[in-house]
């Protein structure tokens, strides 16, 4: 052939050989086949990208910085700057800490920084890098005046995911930052609100909750524009928005710390514990708002705070209070749940996902008649009890759970289980595609479609918005299936 | 104003303005946010499109997490190459050593998907901890009866450069093992070549519509089989210079073969490649073969182009790519569709590459090595381009100024090589430069029919179109 048609040139022809998405091959006892987790600096990067003016640097080599930035790419659109301090073989011999004073005055330089965050690699770690010697060693050689504040935290990758290196740093960031309150009565009480790791919708709406009944919050960390800024007219050094750092040196002195997050709310080592244990901030655990029930306990509790309460909302000892636009939301809620119940009854759903937003996905579906049949998360989880909290189908049936797995172990009971739908990040698109069952991404990383910033989780808005996208899906899934292909249903 | 680090001056250089020679071939400035990666990332996309092959990655999960099925290598059977193998080690393994967890790993997976071979990737922690990586893989290669190869992939070792020769190097003891019996005198291998989108495919169409033998492509579609009688082809075609030209000097010292350097982006450079291949054979018959290629294809893009160019003219580009072959080869395809390179840098050029670059580019390029997001965004703006050409790194950059973006790196999905090729690549810049959304992003709004000063039609003007408001 030398006539080539131009309209019809798109890409080459595939030889005759099969197309299909790999599958894997069953779990394996030795190997982890498609992680279903990432690594630990990704959460500490993930964490310090919610601080103001916050470049982190990651100790160790080039391509740590660079995988993860891509990845996050990938998932927020969005710049995501991350130094390395650029490990040679010399410096993996010798110690890095030169390298990594060389790049903490490059960043000052380039980036004019309020903060840094420091957060080593497993190679750093391996190593034996005393990093709080370097920093301390830095600070002494540079006038204390003209340096940024540096935040460090320790994340080899080989103890814990990315799930453990967000919750570690934002630990690390309020241990650090947080300073004994010296006398000055706040003109507003606070309250710290360590969201978790959420879509930059999910925080937006964290803090629209908290503003709405006039609380002060210091949303910790707080990426909803630095990882989802608008249209620039200059280039910006560090994106706006962030948790200003003098929130975190203040959170000392909040009337009270929220956690959210089934598992992450009652880690003995979370940022909330450690305030409460250090500074007698009352800390007050709940899982995040998701679906009806979860959301309620979230608002109530805003409420109670807004009076000044900081005793634990309890669903029996007090009434529910929203304003009118929430009342609305919440009963526009319900409604949906009604029209839609019969397309979800015992439809049977496979979830995985970071265990707090497992475990508030499993809720939420509970509330409407769907059966999580398996619930799975990547990360290691001691305590499991509460992944499970809300969970009840109407036949007693209970979901197989699934803690510390890869995706080749997913595969394997979802294959068994034989879903009606997946609910996940994009990583669940290869076993959804195997089984021909629809996925409906949440979390992350969603790096097959656009928007995953703005996927709002939380609320009974977030819960309409799910709840319309899964009916939807079903009918479409089912309507695609279906021979005659009514317009009407 | 944004200010280039002091360590990082002379690997900056503007055509024109400075005799220096630009300083590159450096390891990166520490605390700079360099877009490239290491040696490991350097193995992995090399090695990666060998699709019948396991490539199991030794260390913590990051390396492998971040490199489940992220290149558009196309296979044209298995699919092995686009599954993720970690021994995700774990901070006991750390403690007490990985080699346990390696054996059970390989063993158990090359037990599962049968592969024709393995590739055992080493991270920054494996060679720390002690792991005798050797010793396992000829262990398990004697007791599955594979080859098991390990790959010197430390991440610390260098640059994505030091982890192509290393990836070289294992997939050299591949290379010289098969039966060359049945191949033609007049064969090549196409080297440095990676399948996305299936351009490996378009290219081996042309090599035998012209009678010439392609023994095998690496990587690209890669199939160990093929590797094993590489050996046996008559000349190397090297693209992507950077990646495949060690293993290339491997095979022509020790099996004498020839390499051509080649690229196959852009019209003129895929025609160049195409002749230079026949000129090697010094067969009449071939040159006219060739010419039909050329002249059917030429015939069939050339329209096209021709209307993209009428668009794009005048229009200013900005690239940043892995390695140099790419940059000059997209210098001329872009100035094929009447476009301007005003910036042009590369990951890891050498001198060479460079002085090359800074001769084809116009007066006034700037040309940078090892570049990171604030000194990409500080050019954009200063020579106020209308497209950046890079990867998913760059995207942002470009997208938050108000850029248009072509994806050119090996996570696309859209075939940009040959004649075919180019007319997609013409689609996708004039897609993106052409659309209508950048009327509305704040850099651009204001001047939509104003034109940058001393320059008509202005770069950033948007074409004098109305458009209604309905």
């Amino acid at each position: 052939m030398s006539e080539v048609d131009a309209a019809s040139i798109h890409g080459a022809v595939r030889p005759e050989g099969n197309n299909h998405c790999p599958f894997t091959r069953g779990a394996s006892p030795h190997a982890t086949q498609n992680a279903c987790k990432m690594c630990t600096p990704l959460g500490a990067a993930l964490a310090f990208a919610g601080v103001e003016g916050c470049l982190s640097i990651l100790h160790g080599s080039q391509g740590c910085a660079t995988y993860i930035r891509r990845y996050l790419i990938s998932h927020f659109r969005e710049p995501m700057d991350i130094a390395s301090s650029s490990f040679s073989e010399e410096d993996a011999i010798f110690g890095g800490g030169r390298n990594l004073k060389i790049g903490l005055d490059n960043v000052c330089a380039a980036y004019h920084p309020l903060l840094v965050g420091v957060a080593t690699t497993c190679l750093a770690e391996t190593i034996g890098e005393d990093v709080p010697q370097i920093l301390r060693e830095y600070r002494e050689s540079r006038d204390n005046e003209t340096i940024p504040q540096i935040v460090h935290v320790s994340t080899a990758s080989y103890s814990g995911d990315h799930w453990d290196g967000f919750h570690k740093t934002v630990r690390a960031l309020v241990e650090q930052l947080a300073f004994e309150p010296v006398g000055v009565a706040t003109e507003t009480p606070s309250i710290n609100l360590f969201g978790g790791m959420l879509s930059c919708e999910d925080l937006r709406y964290l803090k629209r909750s908290c503003e709405e009944v006039g609380i002060k919050a210091h949303l910790i960390p707080d990426y909803s524009e630095t990882l989802d800024g608008g249209s620039w007219s200059a280039y910006r050094r560090i994106p706006d928005g962030g948790t200003p750092s003098a929130s975190i040196v203040g959170s000392s002195a909040s009337m009270a710390s929220i956690t959210l997050g089934a598992l992450s709310s009652i880690h003995p080592e979370s940022a909330g514990a450690f305030l409460h244990r250090r500074f007698a901030v009352p800390h007050l655990s709940m899982p995040l708002p998701m679906g009806i029930e979860d959301t309620d306990r979230f608002l109530s509790q805003l409420a109670f705070l807004a009076r000044g309460d900081v005793r634990p909302w309890h669903p029996d000892t007090s009434v529910l209070f929203l304003n009118p636009e929430t009342e609305s939301e919440r009963s526009r809620l319900i409604d949906s749940y009604v029209d839609g119940h019969k397309y979800v009854a015992g439809k049977r759903v496979a979830v995985f996902a970071d265990p707090d937003l497992l475990a508030g996905l499993g809720a939420f579906l509970s509330e409407t008649g769907l059966v999580p049949v398996l619930l799975a998360t990547g990360s290691k989880v001691a305590n499991t009890g509460p992944l499970v909290r809300r969970i009840a189908s109407s036949d007693g049936s209970v979901p197989v759970l699934l803690t510390g797995v890869d995706h080749a172990l997913i595969a394997d009971r979802c294959r068994e289980l034989r879903p009606d739908l997946i609910i996940g990040n994009s990583k669940g698109y290869p076993i959804a595609r195997e089984l021909g069952v629809p996925l409906v991404r949440c979390g992350m990383p969603i790096h097959d479609r656009i928007g995953a910033q703005r996927v709002l989780h939380l609320g009974y808005s977030g819960a309409q918005r799910l709840y319309d996208q899964i009916v939807n899906t079903l009918l479409e899934h089912r309507q695609d299936g279906s021979e005659t292909g009514f317009s009407y249903l | 104003m944004i200010e280039i680090l002091k360590d990082r001056k002379t690997q900056v250089f503007t055509k024109g303005d400075s005799a220096n020679a630009l300083k590159c071939d450096r390891k990166s400035v520490s605390g700079s946010v360099s877009q490239r990666a290491c040696a490991f990332c350097g193995s992995r996309v090399v090695l990666y499109p060998i699709s019948d092959a396991l490539h199991l990655v030794h260390g913590p999960i990051g390396c492998a997490a971040y490199t489940w099925d992220i290149r558009g290598s196309l296979s044209s059977g298995p699919q092995i190459h686009r599954l993720s193998f970690s021994t995700d080690l774990q901070e006991k393994d750390v403690i007490f050593g990985g080699e346990p967890k390696l054996y059970n790993a390989l063993t158990d997976l090359i037990a599962r998907y049968k592969p024709k071979a393995a590739f055992v990737y080493s991270t920054c922690i494996v060679g720390l901890i002690g792991d005798d990586v050797e010793a396992i893989c000829r262990r398990v290669s004697r007791e599955a009866g594979i080859d098991v190869i390990m790959v010197e992939s430390e991440g610390f070792k260098g640059t994505k450069k030091t982890g192509y020769q290393a990836a070289c190097d294992a997939v050299y003891k591949l290379v010289g093992t098969g039966d060359t019996s049945g191949i033609s005198k007049v064969s090549i291998n196409i080297l440095g070549d990676f399948n996305v989108a299936g351009e490996s495919w378009l290219i081996k169409r042309y090599f035998e519509e012209m009678g010439i033998e392609v023994v095998s492509v690496l990587t690209g579609d890669g199939r160990v089989d093929e590797i094993r009688r590489s050996h046996g082809a008559a000349l190397n075609l090297v693209q992507c210079s950077g990646s495949m030209t060690h293993l290339a000097h491997s095979m022509e010292r020790d099996y004498g073969i020839p390499m051509k350097r080649v690229s196959f982006f852009g019209v003129e450079d895929t025609s160049a490649a195409l002749y230079e291949t026949v000129s090697f054979f010094k067969d009449e018959s071939l040159l006219d073969r060739a010419r039909n290629v050329v002249s059917g294809r030429m015939k069939a893009v050339m329209p096209e182009l021709r209307m993209a160019k009428a668009e794009l003219i005048g229009k200013r580009a900005a690239l940043y790519v892995g390695g140099a072959f790419k940059a000059f080869s997209l210098v001329r395809a872009l100035r094929n569709l009447g476009m301007e390179t005003v910036l042009a840098g590369t990951q890891t050029g050498n001198n060479e590459d460079y002085e090359l670059l800074r001769d084809i580019c116009d007066e006034g390029t700037v040309i940078v090595d090892d570049s990171n997001p604030l000194e990409l965004a500080k050019f954009c703006l200063e020579k106020d381009v209308d497209l950046f050409i890079g990867g998913v790194k760059e995207r942002p950059i470009a997208y938050k100024l108000g850029i248009a973006f072509c994806d050119h790196n090996h996570e696309r999905k859209i075939c940009l090589a040959g004649f075919e090729g180019m007319i997609n690549f013409a689609r996708e810049v004039r897609d993106s430069v052409m659309s209508p959304v950048w009327k509305y992003v704040p850099r651009r709004a204001g001047r939509c029919r104003i034109g940058s000063p001393g320059a008509e039609p202005g770069p950033a003007c948007f074409p004098e179109k109305e458009v209604p408001h309905v």
